[in-house]
């Protein structure tokens, strides 16, 4: 205490000292509040699209697979009828689709056939395909923990970007379609 | 009146009691694997809960999940393996030691070391200057000189 009290270096410290630990627990507090907890990483990021068949939605003797989209960049939108932010997506979807940018593809979750054809005839229906995924288990496979979720896939389908919650025109035009560009350039 | 009361009452409990998923396990061990293992996952989307305990439609499929797997004869390990390939770390309840978790592991560790140097820092600053406080020659000469005068200058040092 001494040293410090004769020492005029280390007695100004002494009073810098509180201010740098209020700057530095600010720093953390401020970091904190702009986490976002709902978004949790996805390990699927640069990793193949789990495989799967599943029948299509309009046309259930039919089966879709990431397989047959080889060779194209494509949206994966998990999406269900009883989703209430996939509403507010919906239109901008529809949008993105009429700019015929990017193959859409539809996972229904945790759905049924008929409610979810209902939604896609009043509202619009973005999608090349909608696929049929009533028990959830392709939504395990892609790690789905809250619908509306988007992942971008590109023509080798590795999963190259995960968008969870609904998608905004701003995530489109920001994020969304400057990565499709870049993918289609990709071989 | 009171009959009919307690009737419902046991009524909706026995409702609520149904309402948790009946499995059939074919040994404890493997009930017992399954009890550990779905208290061990977080439910990703109430997020403070684990799947044993949340009614999350998304935490009823992963405990179905975790029963067919373990009716597969599927390892724990395989089935944690599983989910963290699928959700990442965050579905764990015990985040595994890794360079990027390491601060979660160390920091608790890294404060109270730093709290006891605090400690060790301070009692032994005050000490020292307690110690100096005496040891200064200008106070031992006051001491002294304080003491002469009270003793009278003839008898003086005693030594």
């Amino acid at each position: 205490m001494l040293i410090i009290v004769n020492n005029p270096a280390l007695k100004m410290l002494k009073y810098i000292l509180p201010l740098l630990i209020f700057i530095a627990i600010s720093v953390f507090l401020a970091i904190g509040l702009n986490l976002k907890p709902h978004e949790i990483p996805s390990p699927l990021l640069d990793k193949p699209a789990p495989a799967f068949s599943a029948p299509k939605l309009q046309t259930p003797e039919e089966k879709l697979s990431p397989a047959d989209l080889k060779g194209q960049v494509w949206l994966f939108n998990v999406w269900a009828s009883w989703c209430v932010s996939c509403r507010e997506e919906h239109p901008v979807l529809n949008q993105l689709a009429q700019q015929k940018a990017v193959t859409i593809i539809g996972l229904n979750y945790k759905d049924e056939a008929a409610p979810a054809k209902e939604w896609l005839n009043t509202l619009g229906n973005p999608y090349t395909i909608s696929i049929s995924d009533q028990e959830g288990r392709i939504g395990i496979d892609y790690g789905v923990y809250g619908v509306p979720e988007t992942f971008v896939i590109d023509k080798k389908g590795v999963i190259r970007h995960k968008h969870t919650g609904p998608v905004s025109l701003m995530d489109v035009q920001q994020t969304l379609l400057p990565l499709v560009a870049k993918l289609q350039a990709e071989n | 009146m009171k009959r009919i009361i307690l009737f419902l009452l046991l009524a909706v409990l026995a409702l609520a009691a149904q309402a948790i998923d009946s499995l059939q396990f074919s040994n404890p061990e493997q009930q017992a694997a399954y009890e550990s293992l779905t208290s061990e996952l977080r439910c990703l989307v109430c997020q403070n809960q684990t799947i044993a305990d949340s009614n999350a439609d998304l935490a009823a499929d992963l405990r179905r999940q975790v029963y067919e797997m373990l009716q597969q004869g599927k390892s724990k390990q395989a089935i944690l393996q599983f989910m963290t390939e699928r959700y990442g770390d965050f579905v764990l309840y015990k985040p595994p030691f890794k360079a990027k978790t390491g601060l979660l592991w160390l920091g608790p560790v890294a404060f109270l070391l730093a709290g006891l140097l605090a400690v060790f820092m301070v009692v032994r600053g005050k000490r020292r200057a307690e110690e100096e406080k005496l040891l200064q020659p200008e106070k031992l000469d006051k001491i002294r000189s304080l003491l002469l005068e009270e003793s009278g200058p003839d008898e003086g040092d005693s030594h």
